[in-house]
């Protein structure tokens, strides 16, 4: 089983690692021909800068937008945030103190994004537009991410696991160094979603975490008449 | 136009006593019905007459080139979460409740596509991501839904990922017409702007005498000799504004109204027969090549008649392409290094903002103190500002961010005494289009126009009841023609839409009053 999950991993971390530099790429190659900030926008690249800090970090448009989507959304990333910060400690000896620092909170953080799966699920069941813009798979999300953030709690709280053990595991898997996992169910359950999360991330709607950086609307400086901007293929066009 | 069969009564929604989120009503708007164009529409500006020979791949193969041209479709393609901030943004759900009329859902239209043809999962599993192949059907939902999305960007404000609805609705207009699928009114009139010089169609001949005429009227009502000035070469200025301000009711009043202020400042000026239009609603149909085409008339009126400076009328969407896109396209603009664009860079002026709008030069010359205005003149109304879309998402005045809001209700309050602010959430960058933007202002769409209307209509009423508003202004041919026509369905005047310039000429001095 050890050697399975470690197998898992590996092909997990490198479709995760491929796959998303392989989008990365393919946003980042194709030009974007015309200035289309939405405006009013800043008119330099350190304003640009701060937009999309505000964006990332406090998802300013969608606090003007709505502001039940905006809390619990915020709620889950912020919360999902902390947590993968706190499961640093799985990756490194010794754990840096920052992270030792932020564990309790971490515990928190695991309740809250629950708790804002779980809001953002109700909506996708009980508000009528939503309910008609949702997919399959956007249920599938929610419950692959509620899913592990279950287990996550469930083994903090109800069925501890022998998380030396894992911490082994995964220093170990780092190195190629192949440890015992400890059998335990609920870990195994845990594993598996978080493996499968990153084997659909590049290949699916987790692309808007890179997408942002490359949105126009909110990446470009609003200077159209003071810098001419062409893209090669428009360029081209001039040559003939 | 032609008369559709059978046309249906069109009438205005009730007003909501609370701006709540419409019910749902799927498929409310699947009887609209754009107007195919017909070949000679669509050969003219160089796309196939109609539907080609397999036209379903040949569409994706359109998709798979746009994808790689345009950063912004490939981004908005993968990005979206399907979170509903958007769900109940647009002027079109709220005044249909047709579910398809939510800006993410007009998305799926296309996205649902892209993933069976450019995701694994949607080559893989369909039903589980929502994808579906290119259909019949679904061109037809395409034609009749992206001609149901005016490009105003007011969704791109709210999205999370700042994902833009209008660059979607563009892209599926560039891959319809390159299979053959026109809307008949936007072809018909990039054909007109090609063959005549402007979109209504009016020859340089008939334009002379229109100038003329408008001369003479302002000499009887002032006494002053404003000039109309067309095609002069080595003036100052070349003025490029919407046809529709040549003739149409309330535009020409615009029109007058720079002149007027022209006139008072004594800067030379001219109008372009052969770029007698600032629309360009290349834009509208998401074609680069024809966008191109339409802003070089103006580059090359600008090189024939040697002007120094370039500056455009009241027109929305052809502000957007002028301030955001004229740079790029033609050259028209500053700070370039290549010999096309310098070569009309060294002959504009650099003390002025290329191209400049007409609000900034009269706001510019209002703060120099060379204009003269008898604020009184315009005590009769009570004016509001409705912001017009593409200027206020899609561009800029002067030197900092929403300036495109601040300069014109400037003008506004430099030129009359009364002046009352719509609702916010309903002004500056959260405006509701007019509900005839992006290529919709035609009769066959009467229907999506008016129901469109709808929050810009309540926000009038609220502003009409309570404070007595009587006009408002605003700076958009199209918004000028769509509440011309729409106003009466709500209750309202027609008259009582105008331009800021109206007020402008209203009011101003011209230097020989008794």
């Amino acid at each position: 089983m050890s050697l399975l999950f470690a197998i898992l991993f590996y092909v997990a971390a490198l479709v995760l690692v491929v796959g998303v530099a392989y989008r990365i790429r393919e946003f980042a190659r194709t030009p974007a021909p015309l200035l289309i900030p939405t405006t009013p926008a800043p008119t330099s690249t350190g304003g640009v800068a701060l937009r999309m800090a505000r964006e990332v970090v406090l998802f300013e448009s969608l606090f003007k937008s709505n502001l039940w989507i905006w809390a619990f959304g915020w709620l889950f990333h912020m919360g999902l945030f902390l947590v993968l910060a706190r499961h640093l400690r799985y990756f490194t000896e010794p754990v840096w103190s920052w992270v030792a620092l932020i564990q309790p909170f971490g515990i928190y953080a695991g309740f809250a994004m629950a708790a804002g799966l779980a809001a953002l699920w109700a909506r996708r069941f009980l508000v009528e537009r939503i309910r008609y813009i949702s997919t399959p798979s956007d249920h599938l999300m929610l419950a692959l991410l509620l899913g592990i953030a279950a287990t996550g709690l469930a083994m903090k709280f109800l069925m501890h696991t022998d998380i030396v053990a894992v911490k082994a595991f995964f220093l170990g898997l780092m190195v190629f160094d192949i440890q015992p996992l400890p059998a335990h169910p609920g870990l195994y359950v845990h594993l598996l979603l978080v493996a499968l999360l990153m084997i659909v991330f590049p290949f699916s709607k987790l692309l808007h975490a890179p997408g942002i950086f490359f949105s126009p609307t909110r990446n470009q400086a609003d200077n159209p008449r003071e810098a001419r901007h062409v893209a090669p293929w428009a360029a081209k066009l001039e040559q003939q | 136009m032609a008369a559709p069969d059978a046309k249906p009564k069109v009438e205005a929604p009730a007003y909501r006593e609370f701006p709540t989120i419409p019910a749902l009503q799927p498929e409310a708007m699947a009887g609209s019905n754009p107007y195919v164009a017909a070949d000679k529409h669509n050969e003219a500006i160089g796309f196939p007459g109609a539907l080609v020979e397999g036209w379903e791949q040949k569409a994706i193969a359109k998709m798979g080139e746009l994808l790689g041209k345009y950063r912004s479709l490939r981004v908005y393609m993968d990005s979206c979460v399907h979170c509903g901030a958007c769900t109940d943004k647009c002027h079109y759900f709220i005044g249909t409740g047709d579910p398809k009329n939510m800006p993410v859902a007009r998305q799926e239209l296309m996205r649902s596509v892209y993933r069976r043809y450019f995701t694994l999962p949607g080559k893989l599993f369909p039903g589980l991501v929502g994808a579906r192949d290119m259909t019949k059907d679904v061109l037809d939902d395409w034609f009749r839904y992206y001609n149901q999305c005016s490009e105003c960007r007011r969704c791109s404000v709210f999205c999370p990922y700042g994902i833009d609805t209008a660059e979607v609705t563009m892209a599926a207009k560039e891959i319809m017409h390159s299979v053959g699928l026109g809307h008949k009114y936007v072809n018909e009139i990039i054909g007109k702007v090609h063959k005549i010089g402007n979109n209504l169609g009016l020859p340089g001949p008939a334009l002379e005498d229109t100038l003329q005429g408008l001369e003479e009227d302002v000499k009887e009502d002032t006494g002053a000799d404003v000039r109309y000035p067309l095609d002069v070469k080595g003036a100052e200025v070349l003025l490029v504004t919407p046809s529709a301000d040549f003739f149409a009711e309330p535009h020409v009043e615009s029109l007058i109204g720079y002149g007027k202020v022209f006139h008072a400042a004594g800067i030379s000026w001219t109008l372009s027969s052969a770029a007698s239009e600032a629309g360009n609603f290349g834009m509208f149909i998401g074609s680069y090549d024809q966008m191109r085409k339409i802003a070089m008339r103006v580059r090359e009126a600008a090189l024939e008649l040697g002007v120094k400076r370039i500056v455009v009328g009241e027109c929305g969407h052809a502000w957007r392409v002028a301030y955001s896109f004229w740079n790029t396209l033609t050259g028209i603009g500053a700070g370039a290094n290549d010999p096309f664009a310098v070569e009309l860079q060294k002959q504009l002026d650099p003390n002025y903002k290329q191209p400049s709008h007409i609000c900034e030069v009269t706001w510019d010359l209002i703060r120099q103190g060379r204009l003269k205005f008898d604020k009184s003149a315009n005590d009769h109304r009570i004016i509001t500002f409705h912001d017009s879309c593409n200027v206020a998402r899609g561009s800029r005045m002067g030197d900092d961010p929403g300036g495109q809001f601040d300069i014109p209700r400037a003008i506004i309050k430099a030129v009359a005494n009364n002046y009352v602010e719509m609702a916010r959430g309903t002004t500056r960058e959260k405006t509701f289009c007019c509900g005839g933007g992006g290529g919709l202002l035609t009769d066959e769409l009467l229907d999506l126009r008016v129901k469109g209307a709808l929050p810009r209509m309540e926000a009038l009423k609220a502003v009409a009841d309570g404070k007595g508003v009587n006009f408002m202004a605003t700076i958009c041919a199209i918004c000028k023609a769509q509440f011309t026509k729409v106003l009466p369905f709500y209750g309202f005047k027609m008259g009582m839409v105008g331009g800021v310039h109206q007020l402008v000429s209203t009011a101003i001095q011209l230097g020989n009053e008794q």
